[in-house]
């Protein structure tokens, strides 16, 4: 099918063209600084995921009898603090965006290729920041930092924790900037818009709400900032300010955060699906468009948090119906992946398990989100576990099943290696079963109407509570078998060839692991994305 | 088994059935598209599974009827659920106009409850059944938020302002309290019950607990007290507005922006006076930042609110009033 890889063990790529600390640290290759940003991110989903261990084993009791109250309160803050800003928003654009968008273009980099160093130097200092805050006691406001409590009344490392924030949204804005010049700029002769990956489409609308989302939210820290240290009333209102305001400015950044979140984790999903169903994907304008009005219309939603917060009937009404509204692109994006494996020819490989996992996830996801939108129904749910179980569906049902699900459909191309099949698929039905046994019991429990954020809860939540955690504990096993196979797989594993999946797309027309500026030559793109009634052709040319 | 396998929340108002019907019927829904995608994913993996190293899916061309057909149809039914959803949502804030009103104060970490009567009580509250019961609530401190799942009404306790639920319980019992809204350090230790009782158990709980002034009584207290009368009085020397009869008016202000006179209003005047001057008054009032717990305001507005459109009525039952408080929008 493709041409084989030459034996020769010497044949350089970009992993091998250079050696040393120097080369990494100082490097400008967009697939370096992905791998980078894959240390990186590894690291931080590791100690964000010790929490989780720790806030699940507390729970398995109703007394709150592991840590103190204090400590189960910085630990929940930790944890949705390191996995929101140093693990899901710069999740798969950082990784898998990073290092495929140029290659999908057929282009020879970024645009800005020390820009996209200069982000992950920035990343990492906004993660040291947030590290230090932890080590030196934490924070213990929740992820949200809700005023007047983060301005005036804790004294934990509200200011280091937030400018942690502000810093790494500064290589969230980066990145963003970064793939929109490029895919404007860059894109290969002949490829034209609509024969792009809708991976690139994905990121593209990401990367709009992360240039004008982000800065919001770099103001708000600010502002709380100027509150806690230089007292300048703004949100406490002892100081005149109003704290719902707070939750206005926090929300408006941080509803379209999750689509920075979820978007290129379905850009992932459409590669996936196409992928291991070797068809050219059903619906593509709409799956393209679909991702642009989610980023637009995400912008106008973020009222739907703050239905119980005293702001008006009339305001709680249009933020709902909007909501209801952006429903409906996502609502489009499953039913075209579903028929794309109509008449498909579908393959049951790892990448494709979580894909198809992705599925079932992001529908109970997305429809328990409707059922939140839904005035009536979130008086009762607001701040409850059903609201915790409805965003891990989205976040770690959707975007870390489609961020792993990218891993192992790349991690061919990124390493050159493949993992062992056995395990990979092993650890994929363990994450599927682990997460829906830790998660769905939250729903009830929600609605049953236990408060999230409680370290200690009466005792009929007992049953759900221990089913949350046994399925934690599967769900935390289904993480760490992946990472040992892949370290493993980067030494002992299966040399790649160049398309160990029949797969269709410029990253498969070249080495793996590639070579640093991808392409020998320019590639002139003349067909459609996802063409594979082409493919037979090709090869005997 | 069940009793500590709970799948479904106690339901003790005719409100929290509004709730369950709406939830149930979107549950339903959701179910089946769930299934729906779930069986068509499954089945498809099956039936088209890959026979043939070489093989690729055969490509149609996607028609726009079926694109609009799946586009169209979630936005009929997700319209649906939001009308349906926001009627109960208005009914959840809308107290009627004849609902009793109690006072709440929320504080690191307690709940502080206040009857018409002058009864207090912290963590506990004691409702009778039947009755519309309309909590007006502040916090001295952080955000909590008021939450009683079998009442399936929730609303955010403010610090600096008054928000306001209600319910009315048709099923004595007692009924778990919680703070919804994070709050430091105890938070899941801020809870209470809310006790129904049948009027008749109600009256005599009342009548045996250590019973203070009224509210009413204790802002006219306070009113005088603090020498309010000094200025507020009815009679041609006064020197800031007469104050029988104006609540639920609307007023002009020095800016020619007109508000409502509402116990936020009244609160902000008390605290900062000077920011929502009545039209044609001079700033003379001073401030009782710092001088007035958040029970003693309450206490006042309660006064102000409690004074008839003659001055001799001043000392009208508090009760026959409550009808003109216009509930706020949430």
């Amino acid at each position: 099918m493709s041409t084989t890889v030459t034996t020769s063990a010497k044949r350089l790529n970009y992993l091998n063209v250079d050696h040393g600390m120097k080369s990494w640290l100082l490097t400008k290759d967009h697939k370096r600084i992905a791998i980078l940003y894959l240390i990186s991110l590894s690291f931080f989903f590791l100690i964000g995921g010790l929490m989780a261990v720790f806030i699940r084993i507390e729970l398995a009791t109703p007394a709150g009898d592991l840590v103190e109250p204090d400590t189960y309160n910085r630990l929940f803050t930790m944890h949705g603090v390191l996995m929101i800003f140093l693990f899901l928003i710069p999740g798969v654009p950082a990784v898998l965006g990073n290092f495929l968008i140029p290659i999908m273009i057929g282009a020879k980099d970024l645009a800005f290729p020390k820009l996209n160093l200069a982000s992950w130097y920035v990343f990492n200092a906004g993660g040291l920041f947030m590290i230090w805050a932890m080590l030196h006691g934490g924070v213990d406001t929740g992820w949200t930092f809700y005023t007047p409590y983060s301005t005036a009344f804790t004294d934990t490392h509200v200011i280091a924790t937030a400018l942690g924030a502000f810093i790494a949204g500064f290589a969230s804005i980066m990145t963003g900037l970064n793939f929109i010049v490029t895919i404007h700029r860059m894109r290969a002769p002949g490829l034209t818009w609509f024969r792009l990956p809708l991976f690139v489409w994905a990121h593209y609308a990401t990367a709009l709400i992360q240039v004008l989302g982000t800065p919001v939210v770099a103001i708000t820290i600010l502002l709380v900032a100027a509150e806690r240290l230089l007292g300048i009333g703004i949100f406490d209102p002892a100081l005149g300010g109003d704290p719902v305001l707070f939750q206005h400015l926090f929300w408006f950044y941080s509803h379209p955060a999750v689509y920075i979140m979820i978007l290129p984790a379905m850009g992932v999903i459409s590669e996936l699906i196409t992928a291991f169903a070797r068809k050219r994907i059903f619906g593509y304008k709409f799956v393209a468009f679909s991702s642009v009005a989610i980023a637009v219309l995400g912008f106008l939603v973020w009222g739907h948090h703050m239905f119980v917060s005293s702001q008006s009937v009339y305001a709680g009404i249009l933020f709902s119906v909007l909501s209801m509204l952006v429903a409906v692109p996502s609502a489009v994006k499953t039913f075209n992946w579903t028929a794309t494996l109509y008449q498909g020819s579908i393959s049951w490989q790892t990448p494709m398990i979580y894909a198809l996992g992705f599925l079932g996830l992001f529908v109970i996801g997305g429809l328990t989100g409707t059922m939140l939108a839904t005035l009536g129904i979130d008086i009762h749910v607001h701040d409850t576990y059903f609201v915790v179980a409805h965003f891990h569906y989205i976040m770690v049902g959707g975007a870390i099943m489609a961020y792993l699900g990218g891993l192992h459909f790349w991690w061919p191309k990124m390493t050159g290696r493949m993992y062992p099949v056995f395990w990979s698929k092993i650890s994929a039905g363990l994450v599927f079963f682990g997460f829906n046994l830790t998660f769905f019991p939250q729903f009830i429990l929600g609605y049953l109407g236990m408060p999230r954020r409680y370290h200690a809860y009466p005792e009929e939540f007992q049953v759900l509570n221990v089913l949350s955690s046994a399925g934690a504990t599967i769900l935390g096993l289904g993480y760490l078998i992946p990472i040992i196979y892949f370290i493993w797989s980067m030494r002992y594993g299966e040399r790649a060839p160049a398309n160990p999946w029949g797969a269709y797309g410029l990253e498969w027309e070249i080495p793996s692991p590639p070579t640093t500026y991808n392409f020998e030559e320019t590639p002139v793109v003349t067909r459609e994305a996802y063409d594979y009634t082409g493919i037979e052709e090709k090869s005997v040319a | 088994m069940w009793k500590n396998f709970p799948l479904f929340p106690d339901r003790a108002t005719e409100f929290a059935g509004q709730v369950d019907a709406l939830y149930f019927t979107f549950l339903g829904i959701s179910a089946f598209f769930s299934a729906l995608i779930a069986f068509l994913v499954v089945y498809f993996a099956i039936r088209y599974r890959r026979r043939a190293d070489d093989e690729v899916g055969r490509p149609e061309k996607a028609g726009l009827w079926l694109e609009l057909t799946w586009s169209v149809i979630p936005l009929i039914i997700l319209l649906g659920m939001f009308t349906w959803g926001a009627k109960v949502y208005i009914a959840a804030y809308r107290a009627p106009a004849y609902a009793v009103e109690y006072f709440v104060t929320a504080k690191q970490w307690m709940w502080k409850f206040q009857h018409p009567e002058g009864q207090r009580e912290i963590n506990h509250f004691h409702v009778p059944l039947g009755q519309s019961t309309r909590l007006t609530m502040t916090s001295e401190d952080v955000i909590h938020s008021f939450f009683v799942p079998a009442f399936r009404v929730k609303a955010d306790v403010l610090p600096g302002r008054y928000t306001s639920v209600w319910f009315k319980a048709e099923k004595t019992g007692t009924f778990q309290l919680f703070c919804a809204e994070y709050c430091g350090a105890e938070h899941s230790l801020m809870t209470g019950t809310i006790t129904v009782m049948e009027p008749a158990e109600y009256e005599a709980w009342l009548a045996d607990v250590k019973k203070g002034p009224s509210v009413v009584a204790s802002g006219k207290e306070l009113f005088q007290a603090k020498a309010c009368n000094t200025c507020h009085r009815p009679d041609t020397a006064a020197q800031a507005p007469i104050l029988h009869g104006l609540y639920g008016e609307e007023v002009e202000l020095g800016t020619g922006e007109i508000v409502m006179v509402d116990a936020n209003y009244i609160r902000d005047s008390l605290l900062n006076p000077t920011a929502k001057l009545v039209k044609g008054y001079k700033p003379l009032m001073p401030t009782y930042q710092g001088q007035l717990s958040e029970e003693e305001i309450l206490q006042l507005i309660s006064y102000i609110k409690s004074l008839g459109d003659e001055p001799d009525e001043e000392d009208k039952p508090q009760q026959e009033t409550t009808p003109e408080f216009q509930s706020e929008e949430r």
